[in-house]
């Protein structure tokens, strides 16, 4: 573990800035939220934020993407997959959205090879810090996700006038090494410890009242619930706000729009929802998931079952977006997965 | 950056890159399905197996799933049977010899023939049901003594909607498949003399051992509880029976989600399953 005085930080920040050919994003207070976004000057940058708008994972799968373009050529096509392979320097990742990536990286690099999403994070990298607030609905110190020793390049945790900083990887090591650091003292690295085990899990307010390890069967024991998948989802308006949000998603649609000369065009990717209506709908008039309880159930089943059951992870690492941006105040995950608990026992009754 | 993550992938440089295919002949069926054959850049070999599919790229309109509907025992370019019922299955229709189009795949699973062989065959299929059967139909009569017996059952709305009518007449008179058909209506103005009735109507007639026969079914949303129940009285086994099923496809890779049936993806764990598979998957609608 290496120290960092903060002053020396913003420098080493501001000389990335004007050195790095990749862009340096980091967290900001844009006045009404905070969110990522390039950095002019590390002064700008909110390290001891609560959560920011949008996580980091706009930066490896954006939120549009061309990844295939087309043009005529003698009367046949010519298709070129393309990858824009631009990364970032992300700086002030909270463990959590730490956690979302590499359960994205299970999913986009290890299982299916996606070119775009591996070149993106192949070029970034990942400079977290440990969590000083937490938001009112945040309730990762349940889900096992407000700290993580793997995922970053560089992990920084805020000691006063200092940053402790745990290196991650041999990226990290070299990006750090224009600064002047020395190596922790035990004491230093014993107030590290303390932070993440004390001080990182009293703040939350929000909690999983059980452990997440059982929420595969407590969702799966539900799944006829129906009574309460549509109490639920009662109020919901199906906008997809709760997916658009969460740093787990993934899932896209996929549009071709041609090129005003009229001789090609590209394929590109945006994220979509499952809580959008026509999510499922196929030619026809049918709809494979129809009822908003359905959608929900989906949402949830795959949050805390599907994901788990074909990577091992629980794909809802807590970070609480969900349930700030729902207006109708519906897409709380953690109160919903407690009631399914309660739910649970109550029918074993 | 992650360890792993600086090696680039070494099956194809880009599972986006689609390959370019010309259409070299058409054929209509009906006013809203008809048959393209698609000849890949360079000649090359699609290299499917029965009841996969493609994703097709119509320049400029869309992308969609389609079933390979030619056997890969037929030579040289592969063929699709495409219904016109939205934006990139009409601008395809009124695409013919010449032109180019996008081909990614084959992607899925397909019917395995090789699971098959030397077993008697039930195919069941509905409407455009028949597409993705036919290359399994196809495969196994060009491979005949591979497999035992062979039946067919064809239900079509009315019979001015049947496909392959040329392909029909060949399996009407051949004797080394039985070969059922029926029209759930006939109206006034078309001649039937064959069955009329839905296709359940058809299965009690059929004769099959249950528990030799391997019964692959493929037809509309609708059509699959009714034909399950009848293959139930049959006495055929669960897993005797395989279903190709259709969702909603954006990418055919198994990561944009909108195929997913519980935790099923019907791109990569299907289209074709099992029957136990998807028996208690709500979402399966089986
Ligand atoms: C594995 C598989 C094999 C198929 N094989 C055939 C075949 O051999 N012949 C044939 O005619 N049709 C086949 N289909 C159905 C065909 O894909 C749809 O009819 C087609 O996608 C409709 O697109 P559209 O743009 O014309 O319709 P629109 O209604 O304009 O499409 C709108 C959107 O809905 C999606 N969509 C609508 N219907 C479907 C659907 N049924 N499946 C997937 N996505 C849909 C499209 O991706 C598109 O984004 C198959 C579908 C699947 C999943
Ligand atoms: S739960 Fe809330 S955010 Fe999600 S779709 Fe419904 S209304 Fe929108
Ligand atoms: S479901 Fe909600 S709380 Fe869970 S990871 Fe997604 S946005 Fe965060
Ligand atoms: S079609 Fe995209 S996941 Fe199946």
């Amino acid at each position: 573990m290496k120290i960092i005085d903060k002053p020396e930080f913003t420098t080493l920040i501001d000389e990335k800035i004007s050195s790095e050919p990749r862009d340096v994003v980091g967290v900001q207070d844009d006045g009404e939220k905070y969110v990522f976004d390039e950095l002019e000057t590390a002064d700008d940058l909110a390290l001891d934020y609560d959560v920011t708008m949008l996580s980091p994972k706009k930066y490896i799968m954006p939120q549009r993407e061309t990844y295939l373009e087309y043009q005529k050529s003698n009367g046949d096509y010519e298709w070129r997959a393309k990858t824009n392979p631009e990364g970032k320097v992300i700086v002030g990742i909270h463990p959590y959205d730490l956690v979302a990536i590499e359960q994205l990286d299970k999913i986009f690099i290890d299982t299916f090879k996606d070119e775009p999403y591996r070149a993106k994070r192949e070029n970034s990298l990942l400079i977290g810090v440990n969590m000083q607030k937490a938001s009112e609905t945040a309730f990762a110190g349940s889900m096992g996700t407000a700290t993580t020793d793997s995922g970053y390049d560089l992990l920084l945790t805020e000691l006063g006038d200092r940053y402790a900083i745990e290196i991650g990887t041999l990226e990290g090591k070299e990006f750090l090494a224009p600064a002047e650091t020395r190596t922790a003292r035990s004491e230093e690295i014993e107030e590290v410890n303390r932070i993440e085990e004390e001080d990182i899990p009293d703040l939350f307010e929000n909690e999983l009242e059980f452990s997440p390890d059982e929420l595969p069967t407590v969702l799966e024991e539900n799944y006829d619930n129906m009574e309460f998948w549509e109490d639920y989802s009662e109020n919901c308006v199906s906008c997809g706000t709760c997916n658009l949000v969460c740093p787990t998603c993934c899932c896209f649609s996929v549009e071709m729009t041609r090129d005003l000369d009229g001789k090609g065009g590209k394929q590109t990717r945006r994220w979509d929802g499952c809580l959008l209506e026509d999510f499922a709908a196929v030619a026809g008039d049918e709809n494979f998931r129809e009822e908003k309880a359905e959608r929900h159930r989906h949402r949830l089943m795959r949050k805390g079952r599907y994901i788990y059951e074909r990577y091992g992870d629980i794909a809802c690492i807590g970070c609480g977006r969900c349930t700030s941006e729902c207006v109708p105040n519906v897409a709380d995950p953690c109160d919903i997965y407690n009631k399914l608990k309660k739910e649970m026992t109550a029918n074993a009754q | 950056m992650r360890s792993s993550t600086s090696e680039k992938f070494d099956i194809k440089e880009n599972e986006y890159q689609p390959v370019n295919g010309t259409i070299t002949r058409t054929h209509n069926f009906t006013e809203d399905d008809k048959l393209f054959e698609i000849q890949l850049l360079e000649g090359k070999d699609l290299g499917h197996q029965p009841g996969q599919f493609v994703m097709l790229l119509v320049p400029n309109v869309g992308e969609v799933p389609i079933s390979v509907t030619s056997s890969p025992t037929k030579p040289g370019p592969f063929e699709l049977t495409i219904r016109a019922v939205g934006n990139v299955t009409n601008a395809i229709h009124k695409m013919g010899p010449g032109d180019s189009v996008g081909i990614r795949g084959p992607y899925g699973t397909g019917f395995k023939p090789e699971i098959f062989e030397g077993e008697d065959m039930l195919y069941i299929a509905g409407g455009i049901g028949l597409a993705p059967l036919r290359s399994m139909i196809n495969y196994s009569l060009d491979n005949r003594e591979k497999f035992g017996d062979l039946t067919t059952v064809y239900g079509a709305k009315e019979p001015a909607e049947q496909l392959y009518t040329d392909e029909l007449q060949d399996w009407k008179e051949r004797d080394d498949m039985e070969y059922l058909e029926t029209v759930d209506q006939c109206p006034t103005d078309q001649e039937w003399e064959g069955r009329i009735g839905v296709i359940t109507t058809c299965i009690p007639d059929v004769n099959i051992d249950p528990d030799t026969t391997k019964v692959l079914v493929c037809g509309p949303p609708v059509m699959y509880q009714f034909v399950l129940e009848e293959l139930d009285d049959l006495a055929v086994p669960d897993e005797n029976i395989y279903l190709s099923l259709e969702r909603n496809m954006h990418c055919g890779r198994g990561l944009c989600g909108h195929c997913q049936m519980n935790e099923l993806y019907v791109c990569t764990d299907g289209p074709v399953f099992n029957y136990p598979e998807v028996r208690d998957k709500e979402e399966a609608e089986v």
